[in-house]
């Protein structure tokens, strides 16, 4: 970094020189031949044509450096702020409640699953990445006998979460469920659950925090 | 019987002419009525002439019946006057909004939902239906009107109208406060509207109060996404809810009734529209169901536990409007729009209903009755319903080939078709025979036949027995329902020999019961007491008193030769005795002496055969014999079982070295008799034609793949023929129904009925015959409920089934 900063002041200060040279023969036409179709962009060194105020501004700011000035105050002020980037795996930058990262299928506090069967979420998900099966259980009441997402189609939209009338499928805030063969990322029911468990209250919380708004 | 007074409902139709009236008044001398602008005087307690069964105009006169069914209905007074002009005219359906009515069922009139603005018109004497002017309608209720606009409800035009469920208020002009539309009886120039913000209003209002008890469940309800009520709710309801009494005292809540194996009851969801009951009490004849209590307190239920005893019990599933009566075998299953539904026809009793087969994932999911108003109109039986999860047990889903230790093993297709060939190649063809059994189809038989007659062989048979002597099948009329089955609301008498309709094929019992409820159908029968749902006559059990009726010396006879319009019934498990074709002569005998004595005419058929099985009439009509007899007779070397699992013939009926082929979709009797299976096509699996016993051809479409390996069955038997050098000349469904044409051209005349009509021949061939009838008496299979549901080799294997026969056997003893 900092000999990073050291050669953009040499290059500046070599400019500068070069610049002061230069315009010591600014009263001197140049004759610069631009072949046909090329438009010259850069930067005008004023002619007399330019009149006697447009030749001393430019002058007194070559002699000022007000250029590399701005430059170096720039460059300096960067060292001294914040750093805009974040040292990943260690710190973690914040998430909003609305947050759509790793799927998960809650609980009640019973312990009772909430996924009630409904197929709301699998009618609804434009990847069609949701697989439900449900048949009565033991008690009769609905429940799925699979609930699959298939995440590497799954384009978090979050219409799932929106479409679930008890708020069981979610997508939560976890986004660092990277893995080494694609059929891990082919989740069950068994997984959704799992994810469900390990991150309730932070599930909860957001849903809290963004209860007013739904 | 029907009279007609003044003062009483009168309703005329262009189409039938007919005049249906409720007694309800005193008489007088003459009712003044205007039939289709003529005006017309009919004294009092004319007979009410009722024809054209409810086909033409068929929610024309479906309502009828039902106005006429409910003479004893509560809060259906409103009478008509007498001299009201009315014209019949078809209003175009439109429905762009469905509340609870329902256009089979009777008018309830409690859902309220279908309030139209009646305004009176000046000048002429129409229907004014917003801008649409409808030139007189002979519809009296409003309902039908609505029907081309927006609204239904819990009417139903196949019930009574029960007037109850408030749903269909209407506002009519001059009247003070709305009335219901269903019961409301159309004046001379009345004005409706049907969209006013009055009514929009007043239908968001009744749609509040039956919310107000209904429960939020959708997401767990299986009506979810075919719900009635859904869909009224998203089109007239309101968009928020001042429900806000949950704190307070809470929603109605209902304890759920146990009803059976098949219904599965959530009464919470209950909005009393009662079209379950009326659909039991008026439709399946079994007064089972009904209600309790009254306001708030009212229950739809049984009153004490019991099983719902009705062969069509299922059909109130379809009815119910919301969510409280539900398919207990495909509860949380699937929902309906992830299903595929695939157009079929029904193969479980040989009326051939039309069905919608529903399937996710290659699984038959459920299956649902298809509106087809010459055979099932919309009903099924809870057979056909139900057996569904017989398709996937037991079926065969490899060939087997029986080893040298005598066990059947799974083998390839390559090796059965080798063993089978092998043999079959080796073997003369007289020493060939085949037997097929009830659910196979037109296709298969045909390519049977040309198969075994190309291998020199003629002895092929079907499992089912029909008298082969006299006209025997030559006559297409003399097996074949040649009245057709809805020829039964034509009819004023009906003999029935020897069958129980109402579990050989419900569908048929349940038109009869229409005809005898609206159209004062007289039913006789000759055969052991059952119990057919209605009054009927039972005329003994001896084979005495069918030689009698022949002979007429019965006193019956006269009553049958005075019949306008009579059919004698016959069912096919009585001619599988001994003395079948005596039997079935003097049926012939019987029959064509009613049609001479009761003047009915060359057009209408006296003569019925009411087959079991689905195959019977293609088989007959492609040339099949009928019965085993044959093979009994001449013990073939190669025996090929066609999806024969019925046990007509069994290991001891042919020789011990007798090489037998088994080629069908379940492993059932004929599988475990076999040296080579061959695994077929079930019914939802394949294209194929079945002929209904009426003579109709239908078509069933694929709607699953079948399991494993098993394959379409004509495919099967073309490719052995490959095998055995004798190819068979189609590769293409078309070319096999090209080949059908060929034989009968009426197998592929897909809906309609090829009519047959050589009695008097016939009746000549019958007279030559020298069979007497046996002594012993005319018994039927099928006597009560729990003999029902399983017949064959699909429902032996449907856990369903087990069930209902278990819940029936336990019903019979039951206290109630």
């Amino acid at each position: 970094m900092a000999s990073m900063k050291l050669f953009s002041v040499c290059r500046s200060a070599q400019n500068v020189i070069w610049k002061s040279l230069r315009s010591t023969n600014v009263l001197i036409k140049q004759s610069r031949t631009i072949s046909a179709g090329y438009k010259d962009v850069s930067e005008k060194i004023p002619t007399p044509d330019d009149g006697m105020a447009e030749i001393s501004s430019y002058n007194l700011r070559e002699f000022f450096m007000s250029d590399l000035i701005g430059g170096v105050s720039l460059a300096v002020s960067g060292v001294l702020r914040e750093p805009a980037t974040i040292n990943y795996p260690f710190e973690k930058g914040p998430l909003s409640p609305r947050f759509r990262g790793e799927h998960a299928l809650r609980r009640y506090p019973s312990g009772e699953e909430r996924c009630i069967a409904c197929k709301l979420c699998e009618a609804i998900c434009p990847a069609q990445a949701i697989t439900i099966e449900a048949e009565p259980r033991a008690d009769g009441s609905r429940r799925t006998t699979r609930y699959d997402i298939d995440m590497t189609k799954c384009i978090y939209c979050g219409f799932c979460q929106e479409a679930c009338p008890v708020d069981a499928i979610v997508e939560g805030p976890n986004f660092e469920y990277s893995t080494e063969t694609r059929e891990e990322l082919l989740y069950n029911k068994e997984k959704l659950l799992e994810n469900g468990d390990k991150w309730e209250a932070e599930i909860a919380s957001n849903l809290q925090a963004d209860h007013l708004y739904r | 019987m029907l009279k007609l007074w003044p003062l009483s409902r009168v309703l005329v139709t262009r189409t039938s002419g007919a005049i249906f009236a409720r007694t309800n008044t005193t008489a007088q001398d003459k009712v003044e009525v205007f039939v289709d602008d003529k005006q017309v005087f009919v004294a009092p307690g004319t007979t009410v002439l009722q024809k054209a069964g409810g086909r033409d105009s068929s929610t024309l006169l479906c309502y009828h019946y039902s106005i006429v069914n409910t003479a004893s209905s509560p809060g259906y007074t409103r009478r008509m006057c007498s001299g009201f002009e009315v014209e019949s005219r078809l209003i175009e359906k439109s429905a762009k909004v469905r509340t609870l009515y329902h256009d089979k069922l009777s008018i309830a009139g409690n859902c309220r939902m279908c309030l139209v603005e009646v305004e009176k018109s000046p000048k002429v004497r129409t229907l004014y239906h917003d801008r649409l002017s409808i030139a007189g309608n002979c519809r009296m209720c409003l309902v039908e009107v609505e029907k081309s606009a927006k609204v239904r409800t819990l009417y139903h035009n196949r019930l009574s109208i029960a007037g109850n469920c408030r749903m269909c208020l209407v506002e009519v002009e001059k009247s003070a406060k709305p009335v219901a539309s269903c019961a409301m009886p159309v004046m001379k120039g009345m004005r409706v509207k049907t969209d006013s913000p009055a009514t929009r209003k007043a239908r968001e209002g009744v749609m509040e109060f039956l919310l107000m008890n209904h429960p939020l469940d959708c997401p767990i309800c299986d009506q979810g996404g075919e719900c009635d009520l859904q869909d009224q709710s998203m089109a007239f309801g309101s968009d928020r809810s001042r429900f806000t009494d949950i704190e307070f005292s809470g929603k109605r809540a209902v304890e759920d009734k146990n009803v059976g194996p098949l219904v599965k009851t959530i009464m919470t969801r209950c909005i009393h529209c009662t079209r379950c009951i009326r659909f039991a009490s008026e439709v399946a004849g079994v007064e089972d169901l009904g209600t309790t209590g009254r306001g708030g307190d009212m229950q739809v239920g049984t009153y004490v536990e019991k099983m719902i005893k009705s062969e069509l019990s299922g059909n109130v599933i379809d009815l119910c409007p919301v969510g409280a009566l539900t398919s207990k075998p495909y509860a949380f299953t699937a929902r309906p729009w992830e299903t595929r539904k695939t157009e079929s026809i029904d193969v479980m009793d040989a009326i051939g209903s039309n069905i919608v087969v529903s399937t996710r994932t290659n699984e038959v999911m459920r299956i649902l009755p298809r509106m087809n108003e010459d055979i099932n109109e919309e009903w099924i039986s809870d057979k056909t319903r139900f057996a569904y999860d017989g398709l996937k047990r037991q079926r065969l889903t490899t060939p087997f080939v029986r080893d040298s230790a005598g066990v059947l093993k799974q083998s390839d297709w390559e090796t059965a078709f080798v063993a089978a060939a092998e043999k079959l190649g080796t073997t003369k063809g007289d020493e060939i025979a085949a037997v097929v059994g009830g659910f196979v189809d037109a296709e298969s038989l045909v390519c049977l036949k040309d198969f075994l007659n190309k291998l020199g062989s003629e002895g092929l048979c079907t499992e089912e027995m029909f008298p082969m002597d006299g006209a025997g099948t030559d006559l297409r009329s003399n097996y074949l329902l040649n009245t057709t089955i809805s020829g039964v609301e034509e009819a004023d008498l009906i003999l029935l020999v020897g069958t129980n309709p109402r579990f050989e094929a419900p569908l048929f019992n349940a038109r009869m019961r229409k005809s005898w409820i609206h159209n004062d159908l007289e039913v006789a029968m000759v055969g052991p007491q059952v119990d057919l749902t209605f009054d009927h006559e039972n005329l003994g059990d001896s084979t005495q008193v069918l030689q009698e009726i022949a002979n007429g010396t019965h006193p019956f006879s006269k009553k049958l030769n005075s019949a306008k319009n009579p059919m004698v019934v016959v069912g096919s498990s009585i001619l599988q005795r001994e003395d079948g074709s005596a039997i079935h002569s003097a049926i012939v005998e019987v029959a064509q002496n009613a049609r001479k004595q009761s003047g009915c005419g060359e057009g209408w058929k006296v003569l019925n055969v009411l087959h079991r099985v689905a195959s019977q009439v293609a088989a007959l009509d492609i040339g099949y014999k009928a019965g085993v007899d044959c093979i009994k007779q001449n013990p073939p070397k190669v025996l090929y079982l066609l999806g024969a699992d019925n046990g007509t013939i069994t290991r001891e009926d042919i020789p011990k070295d007798c090489f037998v082929i088994y080629q069908g979709h379940h492993g059932d009797k004929g599988a475990a008799m076999a040296d080579v299976i061959l695994p077929g096509a079930a019914y939802t699996e394949k294209e194929g034609t079945y002929v209904n016993t009426e003579g109709r051809a239908q078509e069933a479409r694929l709607a699953v793949s079948p399991p494993g390996l098993a394959r379409s069955d004509w495919k099967i038997i073309r490719a052995l023929s490959e095998v055995i050098g004798v190819t068979l000349p189609y590769d293409k469904l078309e070319e096999i129904r090209s080949r059908l044409t060929e034989v009968s051209p009426n197998l592929t005349q897909y809906e309609k009925v090829e009519e047959a009509n050589y009695f008097n021949q016939s009746q000549q061939l019958a007279n030559l015959l020298k069979a007497s009838l046996d002594s012993k008496p005319l018994t039927v299979n099928q006597v009560q409920l729990k003999d029902f549901y399983m017949t064959d080799s699909i429902s032996r294997a449907s856990q369903t089934m087990a069930k209902c026969v278990q819940a029936a056997t336990e019903a019979e003893t039951a206290k109630y």
